[in-house]
């Protein structure tokens, strides 16, 4: 799908359990997905690290009608946009939990699992909330 | 800088819809020619007069070389000749590039047309995939949303920071209906209530199976030329007042904001060259793939607060009388939505409406319109405003 080794690098991540981002060392910005140049200010003198895997929702949905028959027997399910504590955004989904204790702003937790036909993807979970 | 270049220079002699809805037995091409022809015919024109065609391609029926394959069949010679993919966005963002292509002497007199067949010239998952490829594919697409799903997020997105609630999205789908029921070219003409859309069965949360726009078979075409030479042709012309576009992303993860779009910066654009205000547009047509997409741009555009839109629509603004009344032929939630020609309807609507040609459901204050477009999700947008007189 890619011939991109930044894309190779960001998988060969995901296979060992890390979600790689990348700061940028002239401006320390942190960006997702990855870039050969910093979206920020366009240096190339970008440096990978692993994420902490903490994040909040900051939209979701339950997707109730499958695109292909991959995703037949996962609906319904929560997809959502997860802002990661480093600051970047992404799409990803929320496992083991019902829609109901899902809400904007929750706190989520990354791990990784097949999803659809895809092995090791970054998915999340909900935090329990503290007492 | 003053953006007026555009202002007065340009104007549509010609517009003309196909058959819409479920359309068996003629392939997007077809109903591409037919578009054309027919929009062609409208002007006034022979076909020998065109000088410039732009269509988009078919999701139904991909072609490399689509706008020279149109002309091929056509059998017309055009010294200027392009097909463009900005998905929803393009249908107004080729007006754009076709006012400047005349204002600048690349053609004279120039025919915007375009077709698909996502009904009948595709399965129901065919279409769904095709259109979802918008998302990302390594970082998007793996997790399987389909479109629906994508709007889904900027519709809680507004829910959670604005109160908005599921009521406000389904009076949308409501307003858009009943305009819808006076439109005899309509695909669905059923009346529907707040009830029904809150009933109808969910897709993708908050969006119920109403708050969706149809999946259809359909085309459209209109005819662009210099507003001088739109005088000596036979229909009242529809002038450009103005016109601007706003890109913000592709992917929805990328998205500056959830909540505001760049339908803003494409809203003020077209304003300052029109040297309008939103109190001078006596009704718009918005694009509405899907009910949380018109609340956002009517906020975005002007018409009302960022965060008000709830508010905006629930007075009844957008109905048949209202404050600002939208989708007068009843947009792709109740009309026809056949993909990235989708609101070329809307386009060929307002110049109806703007010739006050629509009959039973004529607006009788319609002198100036603002119309909008965007495509992917909420990434690529064009507004334009019409008159009936240069401003
Ligand atoms: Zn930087």
């Amino acid at each position: 799908m890619s011939n991109s080794a930044i894309d190779a690098h960001f998988r060969d991540g995901c296979e060992q359990g890390q979600l790689r981002l990348q700061r940028c060392t002239a401006c320390e910005y942190v960006q997702f997905y990855p870039r050969v140049a910093c979206s920020a200010c366009g240096s190339d003198q970008l440096k990978w690290f692993v994420a902490s895997g903490q994040g909040k929702i900051a939209s979701y949905t339950v997707v109730r009608l499958p695109i292909s028959q991959q995703f037949a027997d996962l609906v319904p399910y929560v997809a959502a946009l997860v802002d990661l504590q480093e600051g970047p955004r992404m799409m990803s989904v929320i496992v083991d939990s019902s829609p109901d204790q899902v809400c904007v702003g929750q706190a989520v937790r990354l791990a990784f699992r097949q999803w659809g036909s895809a092995e090791q993807q970054p998915i999340f979970t909900v935090v329990a909330p503290q007492n | 800088m003053v953006m007026s270049g555009l202002r007065n220079s340009v104007a549509f002699v010609g517009s003309a819809d196909t058959e819409v809805g479920v359309v068996p037995g003629l392939s997007a091409t077809e109903l591409c020619v037919q578009a054309a022809l027919s929009a062609i015919h409208d002007a006034g024109l022979d076909k020998s007069q065109v000088d410039g065609l732009i269509t988009c391609n078919a999701m139904a029926q991909p072609i490399m070389y689509h706008a020279e394959a149109m002309a091929e069949y056509l059998q017309i010679f055009p010294r200027y000749c392009m097909s463009v993919n900005t998905g929803g966005g393009t249908t107004f963002s080729i007006i754009h590039h076709a006012a400047a292509a005349i204002v600048t002497g690349m053609a004279d007199t120039i025919v915007i047309s375009m077709a698909d067949s996502l009904r009948s010239g595709m399965t129901r998952e065919q279409a769904a995939k095709t259109q979802s490829s918008t998302g990302h594919p390594l970082y998007e697409q793996i997790y399987g949303l389909p479109v629906p799903a994508y709007y889904a997020l900027i519709a809680q997105a507004h829910m959670a920071e604005f109160g908005t609630r599921e009521e406000h999205y389904a009076e949308i789908a409501v307003a858009t209906r009943e305009h819808a029921v006076n439109n005899p070219a309509a695909q669905k003409r059923d009346r529907i209530s707040i009830d029904d859309v809150l009933s109808s069965r969910l897709i993708a949360d908050p969006l119920h199976l109403l708050d969706c726009s149809l999946v259809s078979d359909g085309g459209a075409a209109v005819v662009l030329t210099s507003a001088e030479r739109a005088k000596d042709l036979p229909n009242d012309p529809v002038y450009l007042l103005g016109v601007g576009e706003g890109h913000s992303h592709e992917h929805i993860s990328q998205a500056r904001t959830l909540t505001t779009s760049a339908a803003k910066e494409s809203g003020q654009r077209a304003f300052a060259m029109a040297g309008l205000t939103v109190n001078d547009i006596d009704f718009a047509q918005l694009y509405d793939c899907f009910t949380p997409t018109v609340l956002i741009e009517l906020e975005d555009l002007g018409f009302c607060a960022k965060g008000e839109g709830g508010a905006y629509v629930a007075s009844g603004a957008l109905r048949s009388g209202g404050a600002l009344p939208v989708n007068t032929h009843g947009g792709m939630l109740s009309h026809c939505h056949s993909g990235n020609p989708g609101s070329m309807f809307a386009l060929t609507e307002t110049i109806q409406q703007l010739r006050h040609a629509t009959g039973p459901r004529q607006l009788d204050t319609a002198q100036t319109a603002l119309v909008h477009a965007q495509g992917g999700i909420m990434s690529s947008h064009t507004t334009m405003i019409l008159g009936r007189e240069p401003c």
